[in-house]
Order: C-alpha cells, then sequence, then structure tokens
C-alpha cells in the first residue's frame, strides 16, 4: 500500500447503535475501511462483531447510525441492496442448499436469471482465475467442508464485489486450506477489492490484514496496524485485561490403556454423515488424547458411538478392559465414562431449566435421587458446588440455562461430568465459541483432571487448542483415524496434511479436470 | 383385431382410473417440494368434485363446472395457507382438519344433487359420442382433462429441474432460512405451491364427479386423495415415480374390475381393496432404500417457517 489514493474510503460506518433489549450490541461504532484494504474486525464472542456485519449487509436496521459507500450516505435495506452496493458475505454457517448442486446454488444467489450451462462456464472461469478448485455440477453433500466455503466465495465472486466480507472464514479448513485461501484473498485485494475479516485468531489476522478494529462489549476499543502488534498484545485488547495462562503439570508417565476402540466401522446415521472406517485408538489413563480434523469427517459419528449414543458390537469399545459397545449412555456413564456433547443448549443442558435441574440430568443418582425420590437440598448442594468450584458466574442455583453467557454454561456442563469423578471423559469442542477467559479455565480443569489419572479424549477443530493440553494428537479424516503422535514429535504442516487427507486429494482431482 | 380392442380398452380405462391420482399427486409433489405437507388433499379433492358437479348441472356448462371445482380447490387451499403459513400452525393437525371439514361440507352442499344425472364431459365435448363406432367411442373417452394430467408429469418436471422458479420452489423446500437470507419470499413461494396444489386436486375431485363416473356420492373420492398423498411419499418426491405409481394404481384398479367380471369367486370387498394395497406394497418396496428416500425427501418439509428468525 504505497501509494495512497485520494479515493474516499470503500465503506464508512459512524455512530452506529443497535440495542436488543436491554443490551446494547453496538454503541456507537465508528469503522472505516479503505479501497483495496484488508481490514480486521476482532472482539470475542458476544463483542458485537456479528451484529456490525449483520448491519452493513442489510440483515438487521441500526437503530442510529450513518453507513457511507464511496463517500455517499447509503441506507442498506436488505441483503439485495447489500449485493447492489457490490458488498458479498461468507456467512460463518453456510448458506448452501444441501441437495441442489454448485451450479443450482450460485445461481440462486445471483439475482439475474442466467442460462445454467452458461453460468457453469463461468464459474469454472472464475474458479480457475483464483485458484479455487469447485466442480460445478456436484452436488453440495457432496463437498467438503472447504470446498463449500469455496463455492460461497465463488458466489460473491460471480457478482464482482467491492467489498467481501468474511466471517470466521479459516475455523472450517486445515492449515494448507488456509494458505490457498489467504492467497486468493491477498490477490483479490489488490484487484481493489476491500476486505473485511473477522475473527479471533490473532495470529493469522497478523499474518494477513493491512487494519484492524477491535471490539469489546460493543464499543471501538482500539484501532492498531495488526502487523506492528504481538498476538498478546492484541489479545490484551479485546479482552481488556491480562491474558491468563494454563499451567501444564510435568509431563508424567501415562497409565495403562483406558478406553480402547478396535476396528470400528460405522455406517452414518444421517444421509449427509460420514462413515467410520477401521477406526482404532487406544486412550491411556492420564493423558489428553487431541483428535483433529475438519468437522464433517466423522466427529459426530464417533462421539455417539463412543459416548453410547449408538450402540455398536460390545467388544468394539473397552473401558478399562470391560467390553461397553453395547451399552447405552446411561450404564456407561455408571461405569465412568462421562461426555461433554457439542452443542451446550439442546445436547448437554436444556436452556428452560435452572441451573440445579441442569445439573441432575447426568447426575441421578443414589445421592440426589434416594428411592426414586429428588432430594431438592443435595440437588441445590451439588448445583452450588459446581457454580464455586468452576468459577461460574450465574446469579444461583436457580438461574435458567439461557440466562448463562456460552462460556459460563460451558463451564458448568464441563464442571458437572468432571465433578462426576470419571475415569474417562470424552470433550466434544469443548471450548467453541466460548471466551479466552473461560476457554483457558476449562483448558486447566481438563489438565488437572488428567493429571489426577484420568483419561481425556478432546475431539476439536481447533488445531492450537489441541496443540495446547493435548499429550498425544491423531487426526480424524473421512472417517478414519490416523495413528496418534506425541505432540512434541509433530508440526501443524504435518496434521494439516493428515486433516486434507480425502479433501486436497479430490480437490486437485477437481483442480485437474477444470 | 377384437384383441387389440381390447387392449385398447383397457388402456384407456388405466388412464382414467390413473388421472385424478395424477393431478392430485403433481399438485401435493409442488406443494411438498416448496416444504409444505398438506394432509388435506382427500378433503380438497371432495370440495372440488361436489362443487364442479353443482356448477355443472346449474349453468349446464361443463367447463365452468372445472373452473368451479378447481376454485374450490384453491379456496380450501388457501384456508390451509392462512392457518400453516401465515400463523404457523401445524400442517399435520391442519391437513387432518381440513380433510375432515372437506368431507363434511362436501357431503352437506352436495345432498340435494345426490344421484342427479348428467352427460359426462366426454359427450358434450365430443357431440358423436354415441353415434360413433366402438374404437372412436374409446377414443373420444380421452378428454382435455385427461390429457392435462397425462401432460402435468413432463410440464412439472419441467418446472421443477429446468426453471429458475422451479429451482427456486426446491430451493425454498430445502432450507427456508437459507432462501430467506438470499432474498426470496418464502411464503409468496409457498401460498403458490398450495395454491396449484389445490386448484389441481380441485380438478381431480371434478374428474371423478364430472368425467369418470358423472355424478355425485357423498364421499365419493373414496381414499384416493390418501393415496396420492402415499404415492408422492413413496415416490421419493419423484416426477417419474409419481407418474409410474399413479398409472400402477389406474391398471390395479382396472385388472380388479376384469377379474370381478370375470366371475373370479373372491369377495368384492377385497378386489375393491387391491389397488390401495398393491400400489402401497409397490411403493414400499421401490422406497426400500431409506438412505436414498431422506436424500430426497426436501428438507424442511412440514416446518413452520417465521421470517422474524
Amino acid at each position: 500500500m504505497s501509494m495512497l489514493p485520494p479515493a474516499p474510503p470503500r465503506l464508512a460506518l459512524t455512530g452506529i447503535v443497535k440495542r436488543y433489549g436491554g443490551v446494547l450490541a453496538n454503541d456507537g461504532i465508528a469503522l472505516r475501511v479503505a479501497p483495496g484494504e484488508i481490514h480486521a474486525l476482532i472482539g470475542e464472542n458476544g463483542a458485537g462483531k456479528s451484529t456490525l456485519m449483520k448491519i452493513v449487509y442489510g440483515v438487521v436496521a441500526p437503530d442510529a447510525g450513518e453507513i457511507t459507500w464511496d463517500g455517499r450516505p447509503v441506507a442498506i435495506a436488505d441483503p439485495n441492496a447489500a449485493r447492489r452496493l457490490g458488498i458479498g458475505m461468507v456467512f460463518q454457517h453456510f448458506s448452501l442448499f444441501e441437495s441442489l448442486t454448485v451450479t443450482e446454488n450460485i445461481a440462486l444467489g445471483l439475482g439475474s436469471a442466467r442460462p445454467l450451462p452458461a453460468l457453469a462456464a463461468e464459474i469454472r472461469q472464475v474458479a480457475a482465475c483464483y485458484g479455487l478448485a469447485v466442480d460445478p455440477g456436484r452436488p453440495i453433500h457432496h463437498l467438503s467442508v472447504g470446498e463449500r466455503q469455496r463455492v460461497e466465495i465463488l458466489r460473491c465472486l460471480l457478482q464482482r464485489p467491492r467489498l467481501l466480507i468474511l466471517d470466521e472464514p479459516t475455523s472450517v479448513l486445515t492449515p494448507q486450506e488456509v494458505t490457498g485461501l489467504f492467497g486468493m484473498l491477498r490477490r483479490l485485494a489488490a484487484s481493489g477489492c476491500s476486505i473485511l475479516y473477522i475473527s479471533h485468531k490473532l495470529e493469522e489476522i497478523r499474518g494477513l490484514c493491512d487494519a484492524a478494529t477491535v471490539l469489546r462489549a460493543g464499543r471501538v476499543v482500539a484501532r492498531c496496524d495488526p502487523r506492528a502488534e504481538t498476538a498478546e498484545a492484541l489479545a490484551e485488547m479485546m479482552i481488556g485485561g491480562r491474558v491468563a495462562h494454563t499451567t501444564r503439570p510435568p509431563p508424567r508417565q501415562s497409565g495403562p490403556p483406558c478406553l480402547v476402540v478396535d476396528r470400528l466401522s460405522l455406517p452414518p446415521a444421517e444421509p449427509f454423515g460420514t462413515a467410520l472406517r477401521d477406526v482404532t485408538l487406544e486412550l491411556r489413563a492420564g493423558e489428553i488424547l487431541g483428535i483433529a480434523g475438519v468437522a464433517g469427517n466423522g466427529q459426530t459419528e464417533l462421539l455417539a458411538a463412543l459416548a453410547g449414543e449408538r450402540r455398536v458390537a460390545p467388544a468394539r469399545i473397552a473401558l478399562e478392559g470391560r467390553p461397553i459397545g453395547g451399552l447405552g449412555p446411561a450404564p456407561r456413564r455408571a461405569l465412568g465414562l462421562t461426555f461433554i456433547p457439542e452443542e451446550r443448549l439442546g445436547r448437554g443442558a436444556v436452556a428452560g431449566y435452572s441451573l440445579a435441574e441442569n445439573a441432575l440430568l447426568t447426575r441421578l443418582d443414589a445421592r440426589t435421587a434416594p428411592h426414586g425420590l429428588l432430594d431438592r437440598r443435595a440437588i441445590r448442594a451439588l448445583a452450588a458446588r459446581l457454580i464455586v468450584r468452576f468459577g461460574v458466574r450465574a446469579a444461583g442455583v436457580a438461574a435458567k440455562g439461557r440466562s448463562l453467557s456460552g462460556g459460563n454454561m460451558q463451564k458448568f456442563i464441563v464442571g458437572r461430568e468432571i465433578d462426576a469423578g470419571p475415569r474417562v471423559l470424552l470433550a466434544a469442542h469443548p471450548t467453541w465459541g466460548v471466551d479466552i477467559g473461560a476457554a483457558v479455565a476449562i483448558h486447566q480443569a481438563l489438565l488437572d483432571l488428567a493429571a489426577a489419572g484420568a483419561g481425556v479424549l478432546v475431539v476439536s477443530e481447533d488445531l492450537d487448542e489441541l496443540l495446547a493440553i493435548a499429550d498425544r494428537i491423531a487426526v480424524l479424516a473421512g472417517g478414519r483415524l490416523s495413528p496418534p503422535r506425541p505432540v512434541g514429535e509433530t508440526s501443524i504442516e504435518a496434521i494439516g496434511l493428515l486433516m486434507g487427507g480425502q479433501g486436497t486429494a479430490r480437490g486437485m482431482a477437481d483442480a485437474a479436470t477444470a | 383385431m377384437p384383441d387389440g380392442f381390447v387392449l385398447l380398452a383397457l388402456l384407456v380405462a388405466t388412464l382414467r382410473a390413473a388421472a385424478p391420482l395424477l393431478l392430485a399427486g403433481f399438485g401435493e409433489l409442488v406443494a411438498e417440494r416448496s416444504g409444505v405437507l398438506n394432509l388435506g388433499v382427500e378433503g380438497m379433492m371432495l370440495v372440488g368434485a361436489a362443487a364442479g358437479f353443482i356448477a355443472t348441472v346449474a349453468t349446464g356448462q361443463v367447463l365452468l363446472g372445472l373452473m368451479v371445482a378447481a376454485l374450490a380447490g384453491m379456496l380450501m387451499a388457501l384456508l390451509f395457507g392462512l392457518l400453516t403459513l401465515t400463523l404457523g400452525a401445524n400442517q399435520v393437525a391442519c391437513g387432518l382438519a381440513l380433510t375432515i371439514f372437506g368431507t363434511g361440507l362436501s357431503a352437506l352442499i352436495g345432498l340435494p344433487w345426490q344421484g342427479t344425472p348428467i352427460p359426462g364431459l366426454a359427450s358434450v365435448i365430443w357431440p358423436g359420442l354415441d353415434a360413433a363406432g366402438p374404437v372412436a367411442q374409446q377414443l373420444m373417452l380421452l378428454d382435455p382433462l385427461l390429457g392435462l394430467a397425462l401432460l402435468l408429469p413432463v410440464l412439472v418436471g419441467f418446472f421443477l429441474y429446468r426453471t429458475r422458479s422451479g429451482l427456486i420452489l426446491r430451493a425454498v423446500g430445502e432450507s427456508h432460512e437459507v432462501a430467506h437470507a438470499l432474498g426470496y419470499g418464502v411464503l409468496r413461494v409457498r401460498y403458490a405451491a398450495v395454491l396449484f396444489g389445490g386448484a389441481m386436486a380441485g380438478l381431480a375431485g371434478a374428474y371423478l364427479s364430472l368425467v369418470y363416473t358423472p355424478m355425485w356420492t357423498e364421499n365419493m373420492v373414496a381414499g384416493r386423495g390418501w393415496i396420492a398423498l402415499a404415492l408422492v411419499v413413496f415416490s421419493a418426491w419423484k416426477p417419474v415415480w409419481l407418474a409410474i405409481g399413479a398409472l400402477f394404481f389406474g391398471f390395479v384398479t382396472i385388472a380388479q374390475f376384469q377379474a370381478g367380471a370375470l366371475g373370479l369367486d373372491v369377495s368384492p370387498h377385497l378386489l375393491s381393496m387391491l389397488p390401495y394395497l398393491a400400489t402401497v406394497v409397490v411403493l414400499v418396496l421401490i422406497s426400500r432404500d431409506e438412505t436414498r428416500r431422506k436424500l430426497n425427501a426436501p428438507a424442511a418439509l412440514g416446518k413452520p417457517f417465521t421470517a422474524a428468525g
């Protein structure tokens, strides 16, 4: 960016206010994005990033504030108006139709009627131009997550955008795909398109973005050049204080195997699911075993089989030498295997229940319900203990599940399962969508549990998380599990190649035919 | 030559027996592809049959009767749309209620007209019908409404898979959230689809009361609406299989009459059960592959949509 054009900013926001009930989601936000600039918008969950982007994309209307586009004030009434201005958005949760083809999906995203064969040709051409390998004729449900994202991006590119918004685009990609995406974004920016990049991955932002705006609790708290800051400094701007760190207990001799999976194969339960193929793993007492992989590669199926939501042949899964494959979740829990599911509200806890009732969900035993009758006092005492022991910020044991922030609800669920004194704990995406403080607390609780002699299995898409807490890491790709490697003897690149296993091979085949 | 004539007669009879299922089935297919499960097909057919019959007798105009039947079906569908689309009520419950309502309403308004004979559509369109030879008579039984029923699979298939509007309709049935986020009017598309389904069900009913057996009797649809619904599901929402299923039902209906005429010593009640039973069994066999059926099912089928989300 050596020559600064005298042109007005592509997008300028001033004094944007958005209120949801009593909560100020955006409180007087100002933001300027120059033409051709890659601008990072960073902040914790709930800082107001998503609300602001929805305002820019015309999904919600601001209560106050002004938007100017190329120097002209504009009102963006709906996404169609945003698209007409030249704003494209790639959502975190893809807005694609599973059963339709790539071409049909893109046709639906474009306002104009165009014959599908001509559109398919144009898709191939734009895809080749930006190095995005996608086959226009394939239905979406055949595509990997990375390929789906390419479809979303292609849909935006075909509209010749002048501002592209990406919401947490790398959370679903392998490290190699991230490198490819960044190359594509730099080329796009060099051609004059501005990019607004939302993320909480600070190292990526330092490597990609020209400018950054930091949000906290609905306000802009800092503007900086991320290339000139450390990740630590950016994190402190985000949370407004020192970043706590986990203390890792000294590595110890890991114990005997406590959870053994032997050549487990399982067809998917859902039409768009992934089959498990010959999965073998051995979790030892006292260790944290991380399972990395891009979502949709069999994680859901593996967790369902391990937790007992789906039964398999008894001998396929053994808990401390006992075959448990044929048991359901409750008997497994009684044997000392507890489970933190991926959806907090819905599978981990009930939004409309109090914390006391939520504590009871997996802790219904002789202490909380002697002779089949609920002991209210014991249940409340249990919930109160969890709140204190795991630092859950809540109004009390009677607070409803939905009144807690994501991080606090997750701390409560993690605490509930750890407090049960498991021999083996399964944790699915334990810190997904959780603020930094809660994530540190949850990681510490998992480390402490392993140090106390339990086996902990963590399934996560967040490689940094696994590298920080796991002793060994295995990779699930296309329903197959790689042999685990000690964290010290592997690298992000090596794990990334394993994660791409199937996806890259397919992507390259597509590129060859395109 | 007599063999050829028997075959022709059999074919014409099969097509005529299949026509109401084709009409009602393809109407419902379009509605379900947009994500709306309307279990009121039987009720809409009955109201269409009664209204079309009354209008024909009252005015002497069969074409007017057909229009009234389609309109009556659409009014029923509009009622269903108001409840389930605008007010977001449960589609299964409302569909069942619509059938019960249609059964009662058609019996009530049709009561004074019960047993009134009218000339069938064929003899109105072809004035020389009675004087024509046997082969020509058979051919003249192929009326325009039957023609529409036979064209529907092609028309609906072309609409769904070859036009932009059809793509949007399928998209709305696949995920109304995504379609809404892209700026498509989910409720508008669904209203249009449901109204089309109502019009087709009304015509299907009128085919029975004006063409197939030109008279009105209470509950004369006799479960064909339910079979049309079953056909849509078991055909995995595919036009081709739906057409095959409807024609198969028509064929077994006629075969069962032939069996009766041949003097087989089987209870006529068992025989009249046969088309329903055989159709369901065949379709269940076709759709054994559960994964494939789930894959084809409109993912948003039966789910209410509110734009607030």
